[in-house]
Parts: structure tokens; C-alpha cells; sequence
């Protein structure tokens, strides 16, 4: 078995062994349909599509990924496992993927989890779903951004509080970047150019095409790159940091 | 005997504080070498660097003919080590736990599971197997964290403080545990405790305020105070050239 998936199978069983993952998924199902019948008006719309459903969850992943990804360093850092981890024979970079892609399966679970809403939209009419496959997809693709910042937050500090609460503040800029509450921040002195390039970053035009079932090849490379990025700052901040 | 571990002029500085200024030992195979000192004297941060968690600012460490920065994996794959504090994932229960290490350790086949049994009945912790370790007292913690150590049967054994918090039936069980293990493999143990070292090292080293002090047998320790008596020896050698910057080295 190798070092990686080793890591990966610990860190996704222990979600299981503490009520975390179940309060975690029955808030995650909970808010996803009040979100979707009530804000979303499901059934007002007379559409059979799932748009109401996914167009919340970059607003939903704002709070709830962040509660799945603060644990995942700082916890380590502050038990002193990281110790353990790190002198076990286990490169960081095995271990910084192992437990993100727990993470992001967890995610995946809990995800999976909503399918009655699938249900229930093709028992009321006949929806496309291949259209529906493709937005689960793509928010999948989507949380696993969110993660990967979580993530990279959480092994900047020891304090699970303090992660969640950086990590929250940074995705939401990454959701809004193309709005004005954070273009006007760079509006008064930095070059267009540059203004593009943030409002490029936000998650929400992104995910605009994916909660339509369009898988965009841009959209993938965005969200992959992001995924990268982040995990590689989150080797090198546990390089650093381990001992600290 | 063959060198398993040699230490070469190791420095170790956080900022301004040097924490380990130059130390140089080697460990033979089978010997057991404690390792003394005051609080923050740098016992801790030299075994953090020996086993890879800390990278020296200077200086040099070879375990089994590695070095411990350009093949750190390798290194950590003879080592086995227990940090101080024994930290293990609470939330996990034994068993898991040490199939979670046999995992990373790569034990696979008949010799996995014979060899975690084995491990559970020497450490004493079957009838914990099934708890989390969270639940568990500090002495079983610790006792975890050596069977964590010693799964893989490795030939390099770092243990920090393996003793504290036992109750004295324990202490002398890991003792006479660590003293079965050490004809073959290299051992080093770090301890407050001075009449340890009499009991099981068969080398002992003083570090205070980061420098070596002090490289011998338990009985060339004893030596050193005229009144045959080893904490008289230890305070003798700790107390003397190094009180000025003493405060200074804790990390």
C-alpha cells in the first residue's frame, strides 16, 4: 500500500468514527433543500431541471468546506501528530494530497447523499440528466476548490477557529472577485489588466456555465490550477512551519 | 561494532536562539545511549533532527549510511521514534491505529498481523486494543507510542522520554523491554531520569545549553563525583562552566 493512500484511508475513516461527518452531512442535506424548495423556488419555477438546487452551493460550500478542511492541519499541528506524520516515511507532498483527497471524498459523500432531489425531480417531470451529471460534477470540482484553500489555511495555523474563519474569508473573496465589494479595492490603483484577471478568478462566473450542465475545458483548467496552486503553498507553508 | 548513527557538529538555531551548538557522537549497534541534560537543553531538537523533523541549520546526521537530508525517506524507514509527549491520533482506536503505521510502514502478508500481535503481547496493551486512545491513560499512551516505535522491528530506536509518566512497575517493564532490544539494534533514549541510565544505557551523554558535556559509560559518569553518586556527577557537570548562558538555550 502506498504511503499516499495509506494517509488517504486513515484520514477518511477517522471523519466516520466521530459524529463530525454525521452532523456534517445532515446540516449539508438539510440546507441544501431549504435552500432549494424555499429560496430557490423548485417548485414555483415548473422546471424540471436542478438549477435551483445547484445555484446555491458555492454559498452553501462558503461555510460548510471550511468547516471540513480546518481540521485537517491545524489538528495536526497542535496534537502534535504532525511530528509522528512527518517522521514516518512519508514525503509532505504525499502527505498534504493523501488527506485533501479524503477530504474531497467526504465531500463527495455528502454530496452524493442529495440524490433524493434527483429522484424527485424526474419523478415530477422529465428532466435532462445528463445535464444533471454534469453539474454535480462540476461542483464537485468546484468544493474541491474551496478545499484546497481550506486546506492551505489550516496549516498556517494551529487554531482550528482561527483557519475556519480565514478560509471563509478568503473563498468568499475567491466567489465575489468579479463584484464590485472587492474589485473596488484594487479599482482606484491598479492597471485594467490586473482588474481582469481578478474578476476572472471568481468562482461564481465559473460556475455559472457548470450549474447548467456545461462542462467548460476553461472552467476545468481553472478550477485544476487553483487546486494546484494551493496545495503546493500548503507543502511548502507545512515545510516551514511543521516544527513551529 | 558497525556505526549505525554518526552526529557531526549538528547546530541547530531558532533566530537568535541556539539551541544545539555543535554536537558530535556516534551510536554503534547495539549499544544504548542516554541522553541527559537539563530542561531545554537541546535533547529533544538533537532527536528531531536525527530523525528528520527538524532540518539542522548545520552539521551533518547519518543514520544506517544515509544522510538524513538527502535521503530523509530512507532514513525514516530504519528509524523508528517515539516524540516527546507520544502524540497519536486520538480519535483512532489502537488497533487502528497500529494498522494505520503498519500501512505506512509497508508490512504486508502473514508477517503484518503476526508481527502487530507480537508487538500488542511485548508492550503489554491487548486489553486496550479495541479503545479509543483518547480514552486512555498516560502510561498506555506511551506504551502506543512505543509499540508505534518498534512495529517495523527497526534498527535505529529514538525514544524521548519513553519512562515519563509510567507508574514504577511500567517504567521497569520499558526498561527491561529496551534492554531486550538492544543487541541488535542502536538505541537511544532521552531521560530525566538518573538512575536509568545506570539500569539501561550503556553509554551515557550530558548536553546543556545546547553543548556536549559530558560522553561515557554510566561508570565513568559515576566517576566524576567524588562521592560515587550520579546525580552528584550530573550536577557537577551541568552546573559549572555553562550557568551563565543557560537561560538562553530553551528553544
Amino acid at each position: 500500500m502506498s504511503p499516499l493512500y495509506s494517509i488517504y484511508k486513515r484520514e477518511f475513516t477517522s471523519y466516520f468514527v466521530t459524529p463530525v461527518a454525521y452532523v456534517f452531512i445532515v446540516i449539508f442535506l438539510f440546507l441544501t433543500g431549504i435552500f432549494a424548495f424555499y429560496i430557490g423556488a423548485f417548485f414555483e419555477t415548473n422546471q424540471a431541471d436542478l438549477e435551483p438546487f445547484f445555484r446555491f452551493h458555492p454559498w452553501l460550500y462558503l461555510f460548510l468546506i471550511p468547516a471540513i478542511s480546518m481540521r485537517l492541519w491545524s489538528d495536526e499541528r497542535k496534537s502534535g501528530t504532525i511530528e509522528l506524520l512527518m517522521t514516518l516515511p512519508v514525503s509532505i507532498t504525499d502527505a498534504v494530497i493523501g488527506k485533501y483527497l479524503a477530504a474531497w471524498s467526504f465531500t463527495a459523500v455528502a454530496l452524493a447523499l442529495t440524490f433524493p432531489m434527483w429522484i424527485t425531480v424526474n419523478y415530477l417531470g422529465s428532466p435532462d440528466n445528463t445535464v444533471i451529471l454534469a453539474s454535480y460534477i462540476g461542483s464537485l470540482i468546484m468544493a474541491g476548490g474551496f478545499l484546497a484553500i481550506g486546506s492551505c489555511i489550516s496549516a498556517v495555523t494551529k487554531s482550528q477557529v482561527i483557519a475556519f474563519v480565514i478560509s471563509v474569508v478568503i473563498c468568499f473573496m475567491f466567489i465575489l472577485s468579479g463584484f464590485p465589494m472587492v474589485l473596488d479595492i484594487f479599482q482606484s490603483w491598479a492597471p485594467q489588466a490586473v482588474l481582469d484577471a481578478i474578476a476572472s478568478f471568481s468562482f461564481l462566473t465559473h460556475f455559472t456555465s457548470i450549474k447548467k450542465g456545461v462542462i467548460d475545458i476553461r472552467d476545468v483548467i481553472y478550477f485544476s490550477a487553483l487546486i494546484i496552486f494551493w496545495l503546493y503553498v500548503n507543502v511548502v507553508i507545512i515545510e516551514a512551519k511543521k516544527a513551529s | 561494532m558497525p556505526v549505525t548513527i554518526k552526529v557531526k557538529s549538528l547546530k541547530k538555531s531558532f533566530g537568535p536562539i541556539h539551541a544545539v551548538r555543535g554536537v558530535s557522537f556516534d551510536v554503534n549497534h547495539g549499544e544504548v545511549l542516554g541522553f541527559l541534560g537539563p530542561n531545554g537543553a537541546g535533547k529533544s531538537t538533537t532527536m528531531k533532527m536525527i530523525t528528520g523533523f527538524l532540518e539542522p541549520t548545520s552539521g551533518t546526521v547519518e543514520v544506517n549510511g544515509y544522510d538524513v537530508l538527502e535521503n530523509p525517506i530512507a532514513v525514516k524507514r530504519s528509524v523508528g521514534y517515539l516524540p516527546e509527549g507520544a502524540p497519536a491520533y486520538g480519535e483512532m482506536t489502537v488497533r487502528s491505529f497500529l494498522n494505520f503505521i503498519a500501512d505506512i510502514r509497508q508490512l504486508t502478508g502473514s508477517t503484518r498481523q503476526k508481527r502487530i500481535d507480537e508487538v500488542v503481547d511485548i508492550i503489554n496493551i491487548k486489553h486496550v486494543i479495541d479503545q479509543s486512545i483518547e480514552t486512555l491513560s498516560k502510561g498506555f499512551k506511551r506504551r502506543v507510542g512505543i509499540a508505534q516505535a518498534i512495529l517495523h522491528d527497526p534498527s535505529v530506536l529514538i525514544l524521548d522520554e519513553p519512562t515519563d509518566g509510567l507508574d514504577p512497575n511500567q517504567k521497569h517493564e520499558v526498561r527491561n523491554l529496551i534492554k531486550e532490544m538492544s543487541e541488535d539494534k542502536a538505541i537511544i533514549i532521552s531521560t530525566h531520569i538518573l538512575e536509568e541510565v545506570g539500569a539501561v544505557c550503556s553509554r551515557a551523554i550530558i548536553i546543556a545549553s545546547g553543548e556536549l558535556l559530558f560522553d561515557g559509560t554510566p561508570t565513568e559518569l559515576i566517576k566524576k563525583s567524588d562521592r560515587s553518586d550520579i546525580d552528584h556527577a550530573f550536577r557537577i557537570i551541568t552546573t559549572s562552566e555553562t550557568n551563565e548562558n543557560r537561560e538562553t538555550a530553551a528553544p
